[in-house]
């Protein structure tokens, strides 16, 4: 039988005043029990090193180790203790399962930390209300979607002050609800001061999506025991599309208030070759994440989760192509209705941020930089060779 | 179908190896596991690392581990049941075929933490050996390697000493050459039984042990084999023998039940008493001699038991160990003659002569007039809470396997076969008469088994010119 039994370890829990464990995070205590009792998985990225620092798991260690797991799968095809062996070893599973109760219960507020748990309806729902609300603002200050060609004057449709009322306070709302969830995490797994080279080399594994590499530079797993870079490739153009994108909005912005050069940009103009470039980007790898995500090995992750990461994906792909057929159209006499569209869509990402896939970003890079930091300092352990 | 060149009984390491080089030698392969395709591998899922000859540092291998040396800490462990020049051969090509298993997909790391005592002699399989078998059968599919889950072979046709096919049930499998590869005996529990035999108590000692690797290995072949008349090796009473958590699965335990507290400690037995030594040594030279000695013990059961001091100290268990914060309630906890289990604790503790502690070297902690002594590493236990963990026997391989020659040929009544060659667990007892050392039981399933299969390619080569002829 695989240990420990969950109800004494409860019942010890609660006698010593530790936070009791949910029953995912028992799964991930009983598994990483297992684990550091065999560490051959240990080259493959910073989840064991990290396990063998430990004996025992705690809730705070339990959602540390949770979100470092990148879920690439190479344990698990790996491992001789995977199904059907009795101990039924599933580490990216059991992983993932605690990842979206780390999202929900470090959500600031807390009580909109609900919304990880029905994430495909609230996804849903956030789309159609920003869609909605465009729409019928569009409708309002134009009268009709469709309108003489308005040589791509944005503005001629929402003006630039309404546009920036409606979306700072939405996106500074996501950077502060996600910057107090990700705080509590922080102060939560206790992991001391980073030191620059700390910082510095989880950075680099962020950037490179290190811990994708599969420890052998051969990539992580899909669909079965094979390696591939696939994911690797189309998380790179996903995320650096995402920020060049990020980045067209700060240089618009910089041109409007610094320059006063009033949009619409010319093709050939920072802002827009950015966003061209960022939006094709996002484009590929959203398209190719997605096809990973559809032809994954059920048996790894956890397929509750699939309407939230599949919401996402179709969420960032949609904004990317009604950003870019903005751009295709913002001549014509459909651009009112185009631009409606993707400001609804974006509208609803904004909404999203900080209750839906968008956190595994931020939980992801605390987690590593915690790994970079505790790495470094001695190991209070003194394990003899077996 | 058309008839293959060469046939490959057997889905771990030796026999891949087998599959592999028969097919880069340009034969045409067909692999036989009989386990289902989630249970492929047999023991080999459960290895971790190769032993090594190089003689300078060599990418994840440190310093160097000369050919003498490795061949001295051979003759040692085996106490020279070994045949010097399959060993030698062994030794020789695990210096020279790690650029091959990368070819096919193996990648290797630095030693795991907690294995550090072997950096310089053992390379490691990342993700271990599940992870190199999964390398080796895509490797395999990709080069036209046929390969066949749940097809257990359960007799051989043989024509004096040539092989002709196999047999599963009613279905017969012909073949130009043949590499046996399907492991020893240590999952059959009857054939165990049998070896180890009744002890004085009349207990049959082998039905409490548990099988540390595959439920697989059978032994059908190997016992098909002897009885075909096939030349043996090695004691069928033999095997490697481990003290794990007498808690562990019947099969397929592996690595991580393991315990190793017992030199931080004493070890019971079932009527409270010592029974060895727990410091002669580092816990890497005497892990794998506790085996024997806990299946001498009545029940075939032991207690490793140890105090608060020890914690953090030894590698973690998979089991929680049982918890107790006085030695009265651990000894009732564990099912124990209070009084019994109390004293033999206490005469310990009184024993100790406590020097300076240090696990890292011979310490000069031990015991003065108590039998058995133990020699160092003697702290008393009496620090709450105790813990204490059950020890049973776990089998991890057997012993008993076919004569070979550098060819890795079978042999009947001092002849090699022409066409039959046998690698991996089935022969390893050539070379590892008894005892054991880390790794070397993939350095003879590596080196053999690529040996058979390039020789079973070339055996279906000379088959076919006589067929044409």
């Amino acid at each position: 039988m695989p240990p420990p039994e969950g109800l004494t370890r409860e019942a010890g829990a609660l006698a010593s005043g530790a936070p009791v464990l949910n029953a995912d995070e028992a799964e991930v205590c009983r598994v990483m029990q297992i684990c550091n009792a065999c560490r051959y998985c240990e080259g493959f990225c910073a989840v064991f090193p990290a396990m063998t620092r430990r004996l025992e798991f705690g809730k705070a260690d339990i959602n540390y180790l949770a979100n470092l797991c990148h879920n690439c799968g190479s344990c698990l095809y790996s491992c001789q203790y995977a199904p059907p062996h009795e101990f039924a070893v599933d580490v990216p599973r059991a992983m993932a399962k605690v990842r979206v109760h780390t999202y929900a219960d470090y959500a600031w507020p807390p009580a909109l930390g609900a919304l990880y748990k029905r994430n495909g309806l609230t996804m849903a729902l956030a789309t159609a209300a920003g869609l909605a609300l465009f729409l019928v603002l569009a409708l309002t200050m134009t009268g009709s979607l469709l309108h003489k060609p308005l040589a791509g004057n944005f503005y001629a449709v929402f003006a630039h002050n309404l546009l920036v009322w409606m979306f700072t306070p939405i996106f500074l709302f996501a950077v502060l609800a996600l910057t107090l969830g990700v705080r509590k995490f922080w102060q939560d797994v206790a992991p001391g001061s980073a030191s620059g080279a700390a910082v510095a080399e989880a950075t680099s594994n962020v950037l490179r999506l290190k811990y994708l590499d599969g420890g052998h530079g051969q990539g992580c797993n899909e669909s079965d025991d094979e390696f591939t870079q696939w994911r690797r490739r189309f998380h790179h153009l996903t995320f650096y599309g995402f920020m060049l994108c990020f980045a067209a909005t700060c240089v618009a912005t910089l041109y409007h208030y610094l320059l006063h050069w009033d949009a619409p940009y010319a093709l050939t103009s920072v802002p827009v070759l950015l966003g061209t470039t960022g939006g094709i980007g996002l484009l590929i790898g959203l398209a190719g994440l997605l096809w990973l995500n559809v032809r994954r090995d059920p048996e790894r992750g956890d397929s509750a989760q699939n309407p939230m990461d599949r919401g996402f994906i179709v969420l960032l792909l949609l904004t990317s192509l009604t950003g870019i057929a903005l751009l295709a159209w913002r001549d014509t006499g459909a651009m009112a209705l185009l631009l409606a569209v993707h400001l609804g869509v974006v509208m609803a990402l904004f909404l999203m941020l900080p209750y839906g896939k968008f956190a595994h970003g931020v939980f992801r890079c605390a987690a590593l930089l915690k790994w970079t930091i505790e790495k470094r300092q001695p190991s209070n352990l003194q394990l003899s060779d077996e | 179908m058309a008839m293959v060149d060469v046939l490959v009984i057997g889905g771990g390491n030796a026999a891949l190896c087998a599959a592999l080089m028969a097919r880069e030698a340009g034969a045409s392969v067909l692999l036989l596991e009989a386990a289902p395709r989630e249970w492929r591998g047999g023991n080999s899922q459960h290895t971790r690392n190769l032993r090594c000859m190089h003689d300078a540092p060599q990418d994840v291998l440190i310093d160097a581990y000369p050919e003498e040396e490795y061949w001295q800490d051979l003759r040692k462990v085996t106490g020279g049941i070994t045949d010097e020049k399959l060993a030698r051969l062994t030794i020789r090509a695990s210096s020279s075929c790690r650029d091959w298993m990368r070819k096919h997909g193996v990648h290797f790391q630095p030693p795991l933490s907690g294995a550090l005592h072997v950096a310089r002699t053992n390379a490691f399989f990342m993700g271990g050996g599940k992870a190199l078998v999964n390398a080796y059968f895509r490797s395999a599919e990709a080069l036209g390697v046929t390969i066949r889950y749940g097809a257990p072979v359960d007799a051989i046709e043989l024509t004096d000493g040539r092989f002709v096919a196999a047999r599963i049930g009613a279905e017969r499998i012909e073949a130009r050459a043949c590499v046996l590869a399907a492991g020893g005996f240590e999952s059959n529990r009857a054939w165990l039984r049998e070896a180890w035999g009744r002890n004085a108590d009349g207990e049959w000692p082998a039905d409490n042990f548990l099988i540390r690797g595959t439920r697989f290995n059978m032994g059908v072949l190997l016992k098909f084999m002897i009885d075909a008349g096939a030349d043996t090796i090695g004691d069928p009473s033999q095997s490697h023998c481990v003290a794990i958590d007498a808690r562990a699965p019947l099969y397929d335990g592996g690595i991580c039940t393991r315990v190793d507290c017992v030199s931080l400690g004493v070890v019971l037995n079932r009527n409270g008493v010592r029974f060895y030594d727990e410091g002669e040594d580092f816990w890497p030279k005497r892990y794998a001699i506790w085996g024997r000695l806990v299946a001498q013990q009545p029940g075939q059961i032991g207690y490793s038991v140890i105090d608060a001091k020890a914690i953090g100290r030894f590698m973690p268990p998979v089991f929680p160990g049982v918890k107790a914060n006085t030695l009265p309630e651990l000894a009732r906890a564990l099912g124990q003659d209070e009084p019994t289990f109390v004293r033999t604790i206490e005469t310990f503790n009184a024993a100790c002569r406590v020097g300076t502690f240090d696990h890292a070297v011979l310490d000069d902690c031990h015991t003065e007039g108590i039998a058995p002594q133990k020699t160092h590493w003697a702290r008393p236990i009496d620090t709450a809470p105790f813990y204490a963990y059950a020890l049973k026997p776990g089998i991890t391989f057997t012993y008993l396997g076919l004569k070979v020659n550098e060819q890795s040929a079978v042999h009947f009544g001092g002849k090699a076969s022409p066409n039959l060659f046998v690698a991996g667990e089935m022969m390893a007892g050539n070379v590892l008469g008894q005892g054991y050392t880390a790794g070397v039981g993939m350095s003879i399933g590596t080196a053999f088994g690529r040996i058979a299969g390039a020789a079973a390619a070339l055996a279906a080569k000379k088959g076919e010119h006589r067929a044409a002829a």
